[in-house]
């Protein structure tokens, strides 16, 4: 792989904490290399900045291997920026060339309220697990993890949906702030197993009158969210929802 | 100053009758009982749902938004367990007797055999929670092999196993935040452990949102803070991973136990330049199918695939026959700086060696095309149908490979080299996870009780789990029991007052530096001399210099360093500040520990111990011990040896040749 060098203009949300009104500023960025990552150009600008006597800019990050779903960055219109199926913690810098512009927000919805720039909250998703995305077992409760065959096509259905990283990128890609995508994902990876059988009702109900007390808005099946999840958690989790949620609303034993 | 605690009787018997006999609480005095756990990676929230479903109240921190984001979620490979399920000899005894020998003798026998007992029991919970472990079509759990061992003990999800066992833990313990019994604390860094009458009782939290200190009482304090091994700079850890926690209790009078030993991994990407922050493991698992080798010529300038197979050097295999590519970490790495330090290295810089799945997908296209009972088929075909199956084994490894370095696995065989993984060391525990400090216990990969000098692949996650599901549900109790009339300590009480005005007036002191240089720039130059002197070879001269070095560096830090913004907001500069001081001072108690012992064992490589084909040499006659040091003032420790007894296995030279 070829590597260069580029300049590039930055305009970047900054916003001191939930309660400050917030804006764009502007900055300009020399000598970034191609293989640098995204974060690591934010790295270099954030050192310029404290050694000019500035601010830097706040950013959630961790593992930066596109895993702990901390990272949510809001890149020219698209969460987690440009590449398919990635976090921004794993766009590279080769995706961009010489005096390009490039803005960058943090996740806007009313669910996750700004703490500081590019930094949200979004502890509502935590509360929409409590709410009851789990398996109620003691430990040392279980029997033995081969006592009870799981078809493997469902095992591996479930570790699909099980995959979702929690960034919230689908509720920031979303214009009604839907979080359905991230609590379809979790219903299904419970759901599909027999162990989540139990429970299977009742967590479906209580997980979405959570979500709903959140804040999150309506799905409209646009499809922006699976599109923008870099974890490909697809659609086809929010039906099994639908389905789930009609099915436990129709019986009576919630 | 050091007892273990070990239970006296057979190794067989010892975790049972422990078990038999250690005291109990009952459930009216468990509510009353108030435990604080810092850090809810696997160790820290397995046990906080643990405790919290057995009715005590427990209070769990975190600096991250959210329990689920802790490092553990980034373990790729697998977890270990002596289930036998592939019928290919696997034991309690075998797990026991590979990862003791994995840590070539430098663990003790009765952690490791509990470890080993208790490793059957995680996967029954895990699956219970929901954990999709791979699986075979049959239905039952499916199995992988990992470094240093020959039998089939690893179960997996994917190259995603950490993150879909720390989900697990995560509900489970969200499951306990909404019944009452756990409050969670996440954006929170603990900064300080509260003594009283010599006993740990609490914490002082700085909130990292608001900049705010607070103060937590506990009648036990648990830390699953996890390594340290960002004290490289350069590592494959999370940014934020850091010893703050454990280091401050080391202040306090916790002992930390062989704090050189250090993991480091031998298949991450390369690193590309100056602007790096962090390293990528690519998952030990790739060494099943990958052929490790370097041109045999010095100074090959040539692509991997022009290079012909006569003119390739696999060097694992000419060296360690009987292991080949899946010798344990340490020799793998070793003998990956060998090569690259004698002039055989690939890649702009060198200092990378090759990971080729040629062979490998070569022979799985070819028993696809067995499978489909076809004959006739192009060499594309089969390569092709190899491919697939590749991908299926590995696929996202190799998605993140070609996101990092812009090049296609498929293609071109992968570059690698070792980096910073996991840190052995850390504080040291007993028998019952307690530390030197009454009431201050510490789980997972922040204490240093199970790996030895060298860590098994699969076996961090398996002790994590251990620790929070399994072990400290009963030792706390033995604790506890005799604390139950122990009132709740008010917050007001004088030794929570000093505790925050010392957290306090070393923040002012931090702030008022206002020097020149970034938190980053020491992180970084302290992470050199690390890695320069302390990390895969060390040797008298390079750590005497490093300890010189680093002192140095302190001196600089506290009188240059330069962090913006204020205290009472969020300041992510002022929480790094505070974790890189941390981090220089016990930089320099690694290297004093590194030169006390003169031997080579697992990851730690001194120089002037090694055979004449240079292959590590242990000297048991003269540090068959765990250095247990104790904190006596600025730069100053005190080392407390305890012996190493083994009853069981019989220590020899590691071979595998
Ligand atoms: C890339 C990678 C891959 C790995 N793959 C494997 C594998 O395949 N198999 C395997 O067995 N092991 C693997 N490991 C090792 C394993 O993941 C770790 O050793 C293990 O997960 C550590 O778990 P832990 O609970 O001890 O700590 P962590 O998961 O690191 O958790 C630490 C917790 O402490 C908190 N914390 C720390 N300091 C403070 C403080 N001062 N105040 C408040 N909170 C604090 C953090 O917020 C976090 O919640 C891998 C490691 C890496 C880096
Ligand atoms: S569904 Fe996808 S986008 Fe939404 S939180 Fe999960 S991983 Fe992120
Ligand atoms: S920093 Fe962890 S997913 Fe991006």
């Amino acid at each position: 792989m070829e590597h260069y060098n580029m300049s590039l203009h930055l305009k970047v949300w900054r916003q001191n904490n939930s309660r400050d009104k917030g804006h764009f500023e502007n900055y300009k960025v020399d000598g970034i290399s191609s293989e640098m990552s995204f974060l690591e150009m934010f790295d270099v600008l954030n050192e310029r900045l404290i050694t000019e006597g500035k601010e830097p800019i706040a950013f959630d990050h961790d593992c930066r291997e596109g895993i702990c779903g901390m990272c949510s960055m809001y890149i020219n219109g698209k969460p987690h920026g440009p590449w398919k199926s990635n976090t921004v913690c794993q766009l590279h810098m080769r995706a961009y060339k010489d005096g390009d512009t490039i803005v960058v927000e943090p996740w806007r919805a009313n669910a996750f309220p700004v703490i500081k720039d590019l930094m949200v909250d979004r502890s509502a998703f935590d509360r929409i697990v409590q709410a009851g995305g789990y398996i109620s077992v003691n430990t040392g409760n279980a029997v033995d993890g081969n006592s009870l065959p799981i078809e493997k096509d469902k095992a591996d259905a479930s570790f699909a949906a099980a995959m979702c990283i929690g960034c919230g990128a689908c509720v920031a890609a979303c214009k009604n702030s839907s979080a359905m995508l991230f609590l379809s994902a979790k219903v299904a990876h419970l759901a599909l197993l027999p162990q989540g059988e139990p429970e299977r009702k009742k967590r479906v109900v209580s997980m979405v009158a959570q979500m709903d007390k959140e804040g999150f808005g309506a799905c409209t099946n646009t499809g922006a969210c699976e599109a923008t999840c870099p974890k490909d958690i697809s659609l086809s989790n929010i039906a099994r929802l639908n389905q789930e949620y009609l099915i436990a609303s129709l019986t009576a034993d919630k | 100053m050091l007892d273990a605690k070990i239970p006296a009787g057979p190794l067989d018997d010892k975790w049972t009758d422990y078990k038999g006999h250690c005291k109990l609480v009952n459930p009216a005095n468990k509510r009353k009982l108030e435990i604080i756990i810092v850090g809810t990676g696997l160790a820290g929230a397995s046990a906080a749902a643990s405790l919290g479903e057995l009715g005590y109240k427990v209070k769990a921190f975190c600096f991250q938004d959210s329990p689920r984001r802790a490092h553990s979620i980034a373990a790729q490979g697998g977890i270990n367990a002596a289930k036998n399920y592939q019928n290919d000899g696997d034991s309690v005894f075998r797990l026991f007797y590979d990862t003791i020998k994995g840590g070539d003798y430098r663990a003790r026998e009765s952690n490791v055999h509990r470890l080993a007992e208790v490793s059957a029991n995680i996967i029954d919970q895990c699956v219970a929670q929901g954990v999709p472990f791979a699986r075979e079509y049959g239905g039952m759990l499916s199995n992988r092999s990992f470094g240093g061992t020959q039998v089939q003990r690893t179960f997996y999800a994917a190259g995603q196993t950490g993150q879909q066992l720390l989900i697990g833990a995560y509900q489970a313990l969200e499951r306990q935040v909404a019944l009452g019994n756990v409050k969670m604390y996440t954006r929170h860094e603990m900064l300080e452990v509260v003594m009283i009458d010599g006993k740990a009782r609490g914490i002082i939290a700085r909130n990292l949102v608001n900049g705010e200190l607070e103060k937590h009482f506990g009648h036990a304090v648990l830390l699953c803070t996890g390594g340290y091994g960002n004290v490289f700079y350069l590592s494959t850890n999370a940014m934020g991973s850091n010893v703050t926690a454990a280091w401050k209790a080391h202040k306090q009078g916790a002992a930390f136990a062989n704090p050189c030993f250090t993991q480091i991994h031998p298949t991450c990407i390369p690193v590309s330049g100056d602007h790096q922050s962090k390293l990528t493991l690519m998952s030990e698992s790739l060494r099943n199918d990958g052929r490790i080798w370097v041109p045999k010529k010095q100074g090959d300038n040539r692509k991997a695939t022009d290079i012909p197979e006569e003119e390739r050097d696999y060097y694992l295999e000419r060296r360690y026959p009987a292991f080949g590519n899946l010798v344990p970490r340490d020799v793998a790495s070793r003998a990956a700086k060998e090569r690259c330090d004698a002039g055989y290295g690939v890649g702009t810089s060198k200092q990378a060696v090759y990971l080729d799945f040629a062979a490998a997908i070569e022979r799985y296209g070819k028993t696809e095309v067995g499978k489909l009972g076809k004959d006739n088929v192009s060499q594309e075909e089969v390569i092709e149908l190899g491919k697939e199956v590749v991908k299926e084994k590995y696929g996202n490894l190799f998605d993140m490979y070609e996101k990092i370095t812009g090049e296609n696995p498929y293609e071109v065989a992968m570059r690698i080299y070792p980096a910073v993984h996991y840190t052995m060391g850390g504080l040291w525990v007993d028998y019952e996870l307690q530390t030197t400090v009454p009431g201050l216990y510490c789980l997972g990969e922040a204490n240093f009780s199970d790996h030895g000098a060298n860590r098994l692949g699969a076996s961090a996650l398996m002790q994590g789990l251990a620790d929070g599901y399994f072990v400290i549900p009963y030792t706390i109790g033995n604790y506890l029991a005799d604390e139950i009339y122990s009132k709740a300590i008010s917050t007001d009480h004088p030794g929570f007052a000093q505790a925050e005005k010392e957290v306090r007036d070393r923040i002012n002191k931090l702030m008022s530096i206002k020097g020149k240089q970034t938190v980053e720039s020491f992180h970084k130059r302290l992470g050199k001399i690390m890695w320069d002197k302390c990390g895969m070879a060390r040797n008298e001269e390079g750590l005497t210099q490093a300890i010189a070095e680093i002192q140095a560096l302190k001196k600089e830090f506290w009188s240059d360093v330069k962090i913006p913004g204020s205290i009472n907001e969020m300041n992510p500069e002022l929480d790094k500040a505070g974790r890189v001081a941390d981090f220089i001072e016990l930089g320099e108690l690694m290297c004093k520990d590194a030169l006390d012992r003169n031997e080579s064992c697992g990851g730690h490589f001194r120089e002037e111990s090694q055979t004449p084909e240079g292959e590590a040499m242990r000297d048991d006659a003269n540090y068959m011990y765990v250095s247990a040091w104790e904190f006596k003032g600025e730069s100053d420790w005190e080392l407390h040896k305890e012996p190493l007894l083994y009853d069981v296995v019989k220590p020899s030279q590691r071979n595998y040749k």
